[in-house]
């Protein structure tokens, strides 16, 4: 049994390779999913996950398949994107996620376009699925420069940000962090996004960033229990899902998103915090 | 309490999208006065308390804080946009009123943690101090409140509403906060609705209708005839409002 569990990361290189991957991409990407949630950002996620895609397509045709030449423009574009949005909410009467959605389908638009007028199929599958079996020293190293990044940004920014979560009028009053707060939040939304569409793709990058964190509501009380859960669920998912797609032979990102889902639903049904299973058990009331 | 000035409002008009909702009012508030504030809905209260912290900008005349920045008022805002379903403790969300002293970085030391825990007992909730906020009930979330505004110690503090929703033993334990505050010399504004709630504890009152209707002692400024007037004065939006000449006119009296 553990045997099995061990034999593929012992044997195969790749296999070993992934799994790092999925481990720096698991500590980056779900505590940014655990404050998207918070903020009744959850959707924004996947909007910004499309934004990502024409400046990776960009990065594409300048570079080939290049790495470092995808990463970037996808960084740009999905940069681009937030700001635009983010400036046009706080000075016309659009809510945020209007101008969101306009400025994410017009990227969109503008990605497929480049894709099917100047690349293959098979490149715009790279792309939207990502190829984490294929992950070489560049890429671990941009996944784990990110997630490094991320934490240490996030650790500068927690009291602020948790703050601009629950009272952004109250943090406007005492203090100037609010804009800059907003605006480094929005970087680090992009770039574990960039960070997550090597290895899952565009479309599924943001699976792992959100799945997790949603799971955590159903365990966790407070802000660090939140992220501490959702990045342990984050790591049993992408092991979990990797020793699946080896054994059942079944694409490995989509299966990593897939056990994610697994988790949620479970989570739902047995969380201790609010999962269904409270209300068909009758309890008996406490005194105070 | 001195006749040193705290605030002062010149000619001041605030409103939005150049329709005024503050008209014209001048005036000044002592420091360490209690000063209520009372009108009619839309006679402007809120509006005032926001040109006061500066969330906006006067469309004409001008305030002054004798140097006091916005980050050195507590306010208590009327629209509250907290999210209650956020899980964070009370004792957290209280602490969060010492922002001045801990700002992004710091930590809590125990001089600090001692500090909120004397807040909350001001308040009588220190039983609840590890309870998430979502758990509280009205009242007690307003405690909660105002031990954040106690730990935000500032000189100015303005209230908006501060009594809502509220029963009146939680009423009670809230003003006599508000009495302490101005014992100790800090200036005071609340916007209020219970006149007899005004008459009962607060000194001077400014009786707003988007104008000034009258500004000065309690008892004198509340009578049945000024308050009559503030419900009369408070007049419809006028979508094709002409354009106001009366500061124009001012000036044009008193030649610079």
């Amino acid at each position: 049994m553990i045997d099995a569990l061990t034999q593929p990361f012992v044997e195969f290189a790749f296999m070993r390779r992934a799994l790092v991957g999925l481990f720096a991409l698991s500590v980056g990407a779900p505590p940014i999913g655990v404050f998207l949630m918070l903020r009744r950002m959850s959707l924004m996620g996947d909007a910004m996950s499309h934004a990502i895609l024409p400046g990776a397509a960009v990065g594409f045709l300048l570079g080939g398949l290049s790495l470092s030449a995808m990463s970037l423009g996808g960084f740009i574009a999905g940069l681009a994107v937030a700001l635009a949005a983010g400036l046009v909410a706080r000075s016309t009467i659009l809510r945020e996620d209007a101008s969101l959605a306009a400025f994410y389908l017009v990227s969109l638009a503008l990605g497929v376009l480049i894709v099917s007028v100047k690349g293959s199929n098979i490149d715009l599958l790279h792309v939207l699925f990502g190829t984490v079996l294929a992950l070489d020293d560049a890429a671990l190293i941009l996944v784990a420069g990110i997630a490094t990044v991320s934490l240490a940004i996030l650790a500068i920014i927690y009291r602020p940000l948790v703050l601009e979560c629950f009272d952004p009028q109250y943090l406007r009053s005492v203090s100037r962090a609010s804009g800059p707060t907003h605006l480094l939040f929005l970087v680090l939304v992009v770039l574990n996004l960039v960070s997550g569409f090597q290895a899952l793709g565009t479309l599924l990058a943001v699976g792992i960033m959100l799945l997790p964190a949603i799971t955590a509501r159903f365990w966790a009380e407070d802000v660090s229990g939140l992220i501490l859960v959702a990045i342990l669920a984050a790591f049993a998912a992408s092991l979990a899902g990797l020793l699946l797609s080896y054994y059942t032979n079944v694409p490995t990102g989509p299966a990593i998103i897939l056990v994610s889902g697994v988790g949620y639903i479970l989570s739902m049904l047995v969380g201790a915090r609010g999962g269904l299973i409270w209300q068909l058990v009758h309890r008996k009331h406490l005194e105070a | 309490m001195g006749n040193t000035p705290a605030i002062e409002l010149r000619d001041l008009t605030l409103g939005y999208d150049r329709h005024p909702a503050v008209h014209h009012v001048t005036g000044e508030v002592a420091q360490g006065e209690l000063l209520a504030l009372v009108g009619p809905n839309g006679a402007g209260k809120s509006t005032l308390l926001k040109g006061l912290m500066g969330e906006i900008k006067p469309l004409d005349g001008a305030i002054d804080l004798f140097g006091l920045s916005h980050r050195d008022i507590a306010y208590l805002p009327q629209q509250i946009d907290i999210d209650r379903s956020f899980p964070i403790s009370v004792f957290d969300c209280t602490a969060m009123g010492l922002w001045r002293e801990i700002g992004i970085w710091r930590g809590l030391d125990a001089t600090a943690k001692r500090k909120v825990a004397d807040a909350l007992t001001a308040l009588g909730i220190l039983d609840l101090a590890n309870r998430p906020i979502g758990a509280l009930s009205g009242g007690q979330f307003q405690r909660v409140l105002f031990a954040r505004l106690l730990l935000q110690d500032c000189r100015l503090i303005l209230l908006d509403e501060p009594f809502r929703a509220v029963d009146a033993k939680t009423v009670a334990d809230l003003i006599l906060l508000i009495r302490r505050w101005h014992d100790e010399g800090r200036t005071v504004i609340a916007a209020l609705h219970d006149i007899e709630q005004v008459r009962a504890h607060f000194d001077t009152t400014l009786l707003l209708a988007r104008e000034v209707v009258d500004w000065g002692d309690t008892l004198t400024v509340l009578t049945a005839e000024n308050l009559a007037k503030a419900r009369h004065a408070v007049e419809i939006w006028e979508e094709h409002a002409g354009i106001c000449e009366r500061h124009d006119e001012v000036k044009e009296r008193e030649p610079a």
